[in-house]
């Protein structure tokens, strides 16, 4: 008996240690993904967006594991640059290394070619367009342009003066492009679905100058919402990473206006907010960069400047979509099949609002008659859209 | 003249012989010294190990993970540093300021004008040299005493107190740089968050082997260690200017000149503080970014006030403070902590100095009083 037991057990150990020797569809190789964030894992905006996405990523994919470096801006961290992060990160073990921020630009980039064995990705940024790439640095960012047109939409549907204000931080081809979306939803909602003049809505944009209130250098985003909605606006489109624009339509609301908020980078920004708060565009990073780890992983990766769509059947689809849109309280059925109407003729093509006769706002032409905007047009675009009022540039 | 000095030293005299006479221990100032310091450290130490707790981590492990990763390599030391050169230098020019009383919180803006100052020269050139280099750091030396200046000018004729001024140009300093940033100094075709252009390599300060300081700039920074200590210690000028901040007063009727030396010692700290700035560009970003300065100016202050605005001290809190903050981004990366941990765990230890510091006051008062 005790000789039958030790070979059962022998033989038992062998198939257990060519179980884990065998690559099998289970088997975990590690493989470690080193995030950098430019503020603080828990903003509850931005830079948690990109967390998150680490951590989907640690859950959806075996044997993955996320090291993160948080607030890499040179406020936060004297002295600490990018190429030092990614060092820390590679010492660590990091094998694929996504930087998240517009200003690490210059910094992945140098720091890339000191590792080129490593693979990079730049969120935001456009070096592989450029040319300015090595070829071990690819760029991703998601269609929040799409978000940005629902947010747009909601507001013109639900105002009743006519008069919507966009709370925006600082002027770059970004926030311009993101900026013009939400014009093009809202022109699209006010005359096509309210069937109104499209003179008689005024879309405002004021920039308060950076992504947060800076006391004394940027203007001051609860005094620029309030004085939006003390003329007559009722619906603010926030911009910014801070929720100032939520804080001013409640209080507003308290005190009897029917006002309205839409914030911006957070899902859950509209939780507990009440009613005045329609919807919130945010990014959904899970996807994408579980995409990035498999393919990088596997060797598949090919660096490339790639830009995600929506995943049109279900924007919120956590395990697909890499923007959403998440209604909040104030969005009354009424609108919502609007906008849902609206989401499907946008998912199905039938809908294209980057599409001409649209000048810029000089009066200059930006897309001919029938033009469809190219990926580089609308990415590129030099100045806010005709109909607009606000500063197209940094003067 | 004499006068008035002498009066100054001989003050300073009699508070030693009194302490002499309440203390016979302190006939070892250096032991006296290590004594409170250590007092400093094992209060520091209790409110960590009171601050850790909660987090679950040990207060021991962390800190060690802190000054491991600040000293742990070549290259961490290096960063260390790197930090520690515009540190030094602001808290250095700060000893200067505040031998004359001021309290030049106007100091991160002196920063934030050197290095526009500093970028300003480079724009010019696309390539360069020595020549190109020592131009800039002069030009960065020169924003930050015009800046410093303005402060001054503004105390001394328009009795405005530097404090607020200082804030004032704090502000305006910062409001500048984001103007220049994303308006006439931005990149082509895009203003963003990651600065200006970045300076070709040539004009780089020279790194001292693996490490990312510059050699250059750590000669610069111990320069102006030795610098000011001659200059308020050995000099008839630095005489001069504690007279004048001792009693403003009396240095106007000894004919010291108060508002000229009031106006030099602004200038000499904002210059410094131009340094500091301009090694940020040359050295640190090589490129003018919204935060330049790094809080260096601020930070300055609490080493200031932490050493007691006593040159000796300045270099090594300078130092510690420049390793927390390197080492603590291995908090997040090896621990999982938040990172802002290090920074409890530097105020902690200035709250202790402090603390300590009152203390022995309080009992010196005490023992006066008896």
């Amino acid at each position: 008996m005790p000789k039958l037991r030790s070979l059962l057990f022998v033989m038992l150990s062998v198939v257990f240690m060519a179980a884990l020797l065998v690559p099998g569809p289970a088997s975990a190789k590690d493989f470690t993904i080193g995030l950098i964030l430019v503020g603080p894992y828990n903003d509850k905006g931005y830079s948690q967006a990109q967390y998150e996405g680490g951590k989907y990523v640690e859950a959806h994919m075996p044997g993955a594991r996320m090291i993160y470096l948080d607030k890499v801006n040179p406020a936060d961290r004297p002295g600490l640059t990018v190429p030092q992060v990614v060092d820390d990160l590679v010492e660590k073990g990091a094998d694929l290394i996504i930087a998240g921020s517009d200003d690490m630009k210059d910094g992945i980039l140098e720091a890339a070619r000191m590792h080129p064995d490593k693979t990079f990705v730049h969120i935001s940024g456009d070096a592989t367009w450029t040319g300015a790439a090595p070829a071990n640095l690819g760029n991703l960012f998601s269609r929040m342009e799409y978000p940005q047109m629902m947010a747009g939409f909601t507001a013109a549907m639900a105002t009743e003066t006519g008069k919507i204000g966009y709370l925006g931080p600082l002027i770059n081809e970004e926030t311009r492009r993101l900026v013009a979306a939400a014009y093009l939803g809202a022109a699209h909602a006010w005359t096509t679905v309210r069937g109104r003049d499209v003179k008689d809505l005024s879309f405002n944009v004021k920039w308060i100058g950076f992504w947060f209130n800076i006391p004394g250098v940027t203007a001051d985003p609860t005094q620029v919402a309030g004085s939006f909605f003390d003329t007559g606006h009722d619906v603010v489109i926030s911009g910014i990473d801070t929720p100032e624009a939520v804080a001013v339509a409640r209080q507003k609301s308290s005190q009897g206006a029917k006002v309205f908020a839409l914030p911006y980078d957070y899902e859950k920004a509209c939780e507990g907010q009440g009613a005045i708060c329609l919807g919130v565009p945010y990014f959904n990073w899970g996807p994408g960069f579980l995409r990035l780890a498999t393919q990088v992983r596997d060797g598949s990766y090919k660096p490339a400047f790639e830009w995600d769509a929506p995943y049109w059947a279900k924007i919120n689809d956590h395990d697909k979509s890499p923007v959403g849109f998440m209604p909040g309280e104030g969005m009354t059925p009424e609108i919502q099949a609007k906008l849902d109407g609206f989401v499907a003729q946008m998912g199905s093509g039938q809908l294209d609002l980057f599409t001409g006769p649209l000048n810029y706002q000089d009066g200059s032409v930006f897309l001919k008659p029938g033009e469809k905007a190219t990926d580089k047009q609308i990415w590129y675009m030099e100045q806010l859209l005709e109909g607009m009022t606000g500063q197209s540039s940094a003067r | 003249m004499k006068r008035a000095t002498s009066r100054a030293t001989s003050q300073e005299k009699s508070r030693t012989q009194s302490q002499e006479k309440t203390q016979a221990w302190s006939r070892f100032p250096a032991l006296t010294e290590a004594g409170w310091l250590g007092a400093a450290l094992l209060l520091a130490l209790g409110l960590t190990v009171l601050v850790t707790l909660p987090s679950g981590a040990s207060p021991f492990e962390t800190i060690a993970v802190l000054l491991e990763g600040g000293l742990g390599s070549v290259t961490k030391l290096g960063r260390a540093l790197a930090g520690w050169v515009p540190l030094t230098l602001c808290a250095v020019g700060l000893l200067v300021t505040f031998t004359a009383r001021l309290w030049n919180i106007g100091v991160e803006g002196q920063v934030v004008m050197g290095a526009i100052f500093c970028t300003a020269a480079l724009r010019p050139f696309d390539t360069g040299g020595v020549p190109e280099i020592i131009l800039a750091m002069a030009a960065g030396i020169l924003g930050g005493a015009l800046w410093a200046l303005l402060a001054g000018l503004l105390r001394v004729f328009g009795r405005v107190h530097e404090i607020f001024s200082g804030l004032g140009l704090n502000f305006v300093a910062l409001g500048v740089t984001l103007w220049l940033i994303f308006g006439p100094w931005k990149r082509p075709g895009v203003a963003s968050m990651s600065g200006t252009e970045p300076i070709d390599v040539s004009l780089w300060l020279p790194r001292l082997g693996p490490m990312s300081v510059s050699w250059a700039a750590l000669a610069l920074a111990l320069a102006a260690i030795v610098g000011v200590g001659l200059l308020l210690r050995r000099s008839s000028w630095g005489l001069k200017l504690r007279a004048v901040g001792e009693n403003p007063k009396a240095a106007t009727l000894f004919a010291l000149g108060p508002r000229r030396r009031l106006l030099q010692a602004f200038m000499l700290c904002g210059g410094l503080a131009g340094l500091a700035g301009a090694i940020q560009v040359l050295g640190v970003y090589h490129r003018l970014l919204p935060s330049i300065s790094s809080s260096y100016g601020y930070t300055a202050l609490l080493v200031g006030m932490m050493a007691s605005f006593r040159l000796g001290p300045v270099p090594f809190i300078c130092f510690f403070f420049a390793v927390l903050t390197v080492g603590s981004i291995q908090l997040p990366l090896q621990m999982g902590l938040d990172s802002s941990l290090s920074g409890v765990i530097q105020g902690i230890m200035v709250l202790s100095v402090f603390i300590v510091h009152g203390l022995r006051l309080w009992l010196r008062q005490r023992r006066e009083a008896a």
